[in-house]
């Protein structure tokens, strides 16, 4: 674990380095390109601001990102049921993951008002469709000789479901949660680009706005620096949460 | 190498006194015709008449349609043309009186659900009829014990060889003490030694537990062992080339493989099949 960690640890520090000399002995302005040293003291400085629009753009990323597992979920369970209605809506289905969300995201301020929850409608609309797809894969792959099986012991839709095809789907539910957490992240924070607010607590897609407009770029590198982290941290934990559930589930993570 | 058959799962002696109708079914096939989408036709035309409690093979090439006959007897499947006729009549479903399913179906790999321990792969079919926690844990112990198994009940398939597997697959069939088995293709991606044993197994369960057996497979020394009838069907689409009683003794043993009747029966079937253009 530790020695699979010093090769890529090896390579930001490279990177790190070569990039502070760079900009020191080229002499780049620093509002072109901040050397590192001046992103880490920006952030250290800016700290309680870039903690608390992180906390709100969290927010916003995670309850987007629990819509997008509720709904995708449950819509693709809904999709499944049926091949008529999944060939007339899937299609439709399709057109959330081809939406520019930055052209969307004025009518969500419109219809939800600017804030938390334009906010989070624009992480679900960014996330929702990778629960969707992977969910009706996941169900659509189910073993044809288990549902013989089912069907031979008169098993009804519902067993068929919560007996079958749910547990049978649940690595590609959480293939799919995975990609959402990552897309729910991004889709705050271009959200907060056109509906976020800054009145009780700017995200870090204001942040970002606002440094660009002052020119701080070292506060804008320290921002985007916390909004990847974010998403790496969103990342991270739902695929612990994953593989956790999944161990208990399923040879393929058994042996890993 | 037979396996003890612990009791546990009514034998056919409790069971011709819980359930007067007796113990397996009757099988007719009549005319039975299958054409797939695409215009293939798998069977044109095949009857076939299965007595109650007999042990019959159905031999033939791959792809033949034998796969095919099997899932229309068991329902899975419906035929263009031509009936199936089971006696006495199956109750619908698995809710059948009694609480003993009609037909219990065994694939060619032993397709378990890989979330579920072992003792819950073999009471599913218990669990989808409806019935109460203890008595399905109950009568899937017993199964397991059947089988070899009772000591793997808390372990889950990914932990099992594939050997194992397939006896799991074997007892959730057996758990509802089904009147017709159908098997199709059981033990052909097993090895040889863990092949025979489980035929062994089968000839045992059948003798004690009372049901109709139908055993698809392509190899003839399989179905020389195991059955007391084998039907030898010909390339597709499926027709019957032979129908031979197997003049063999009932008790069967590793050392009949060996024997002279046994070759001979060997050769009788594999005539059969060369003439169906296998």
């Amino acid at each position: 674990m530790i020695r699979r960690a010093v090769p890529p640890l090896l390579a930001l520090v490279a990177l790190l380095a070569t990039w502070e000399g760079l900009a020191r002995a080229l002499r780049i302005p620093s509002y072109l390109l901040p050397p590192p040293s001046a992103v880490a003291s920006a952030g250290a400085a800016d700290a309680a601001a870039l903690l608390a629009a992180a906390v709100t753009t969290a927010k916003a990323a995670l309850l987007g990102f629990g819509m997008s597992a509720a709904v995708g979920t449950l819509g693709a369970v809904v999709l499944a049921s049926s091949r008529t209605l999944e060939r007339a809506l899937y299609p439709y289905t399709v057109f959330l993951q081809t939406v520019p969300i930055v052209a969307v995201a004025p009518l969500l301020v419109l219809w939800f008002g600017a804030g938390l929850r334009a906010v989070a409608m624009s992480a679900f609309i960014v996330s929702v469709f990778p629960v969707i797809a992977n969910t009706l894969a996941g169900v659509r792959g189910v073993d044809p000789a288990l549902r013989d099986l089912f069907r031979l012991y008169g098993a009804g839709r519902l067993a068929t479901l919560v007996k079958l095809e749910l547990p049978a789907a649940l690595p590609s539910v959480v293939t799919g949660l995975r990609v959402a957490s990552g897309l729910a992240v991004i889709g705050a924070i271009v959200g907060e680009f056109v509906a976020g607010f800054s009145e009780g607590g700017a995200g870090l897609g204001i942040l970002v706005l606002s440094s660009y407009r002052q020119l701080r770029t070292d506060l804008l590198f320290a921002a985007v620096l916390c909004a990847s982290t974010l998403g790496l941290g969103l990342f991270g934990a739902v695929s612990l949460a994953g593989s956790r559930l999944l161990r208990r589930w399923h040879p393929s993570e058994i042996h890993r | 190498m037979a396996m003890p058959l612990p009791s546990g799962l009514p034998s056919a002696d409790d069971d011709a006194s819980a359930d007067p109708r007796g113990g397996g079914v009757r099988v007719r096939v009549s005319g039975v015709r299958r054409i797939f989408p695409g215009g293939t036709v798998a069977i044109d035309g095949l009857d076939l008449d299965v007595a109650a409690g007999s042990f019959v093979a159905l031999l033939g090439p791959s792809g033949c349609g034998k796969s095919t006959l099997l899932r229309i007897i068991a329902g899975l499947d419906r035929p263009e043309a031509g009936t199936i006729e089971l006696e006495p009549e199956a109750a619908d479903g698995a809710a059948a009186q009694g609480g003993r399913a009609p037909i219990a179906y065994v694939f060619q790999d032993a397709h378990l659900l890989p979330w579920r321990s072992v003792l819950d792969n073999t009471a599913l079919p218990l669990e989808l009829a409806g019935a109460g926690a203890a008595e399905r844990r109950a009568t899937a112990r017993a199964a397991l014990e059947h089988v070899g198994l009772a000591d793997a009940a808390a372990r889950y398939p990914a932990e099992l060889s594939g050997g194992m597997r397939m006896r799991v697959s074997l007892a959730r069939a057996l758990v509802t003490r089904p009147r017709l088995l159908l098997l199709d293709e059981p033990f052909a991606a097993l090895d040889e030694l863990t092949r025979g044993r489980l035929d062994d197994q089968l000839r045992a369960l059948w003798a004690e537990l009372s049901m109709t057996v139908l055993f698809v497979t392509h190899s003839i020394t399989e179905a020389a062992y195991l059955a007391e009838r084998t039907v030898v069907l010909s390339a597709r689409p499926a027709r019957v080339v032979l129908d031979h009683v197997l003049d063999l003794p009932r008790a069967r043993g590793g050392a009949l493989r060996a024997e002279p009747s046994f070759a001979r029966e060997v050769r009788v079937l594999l005539a059969a099949l060369e003439r169906g253009g296998g």
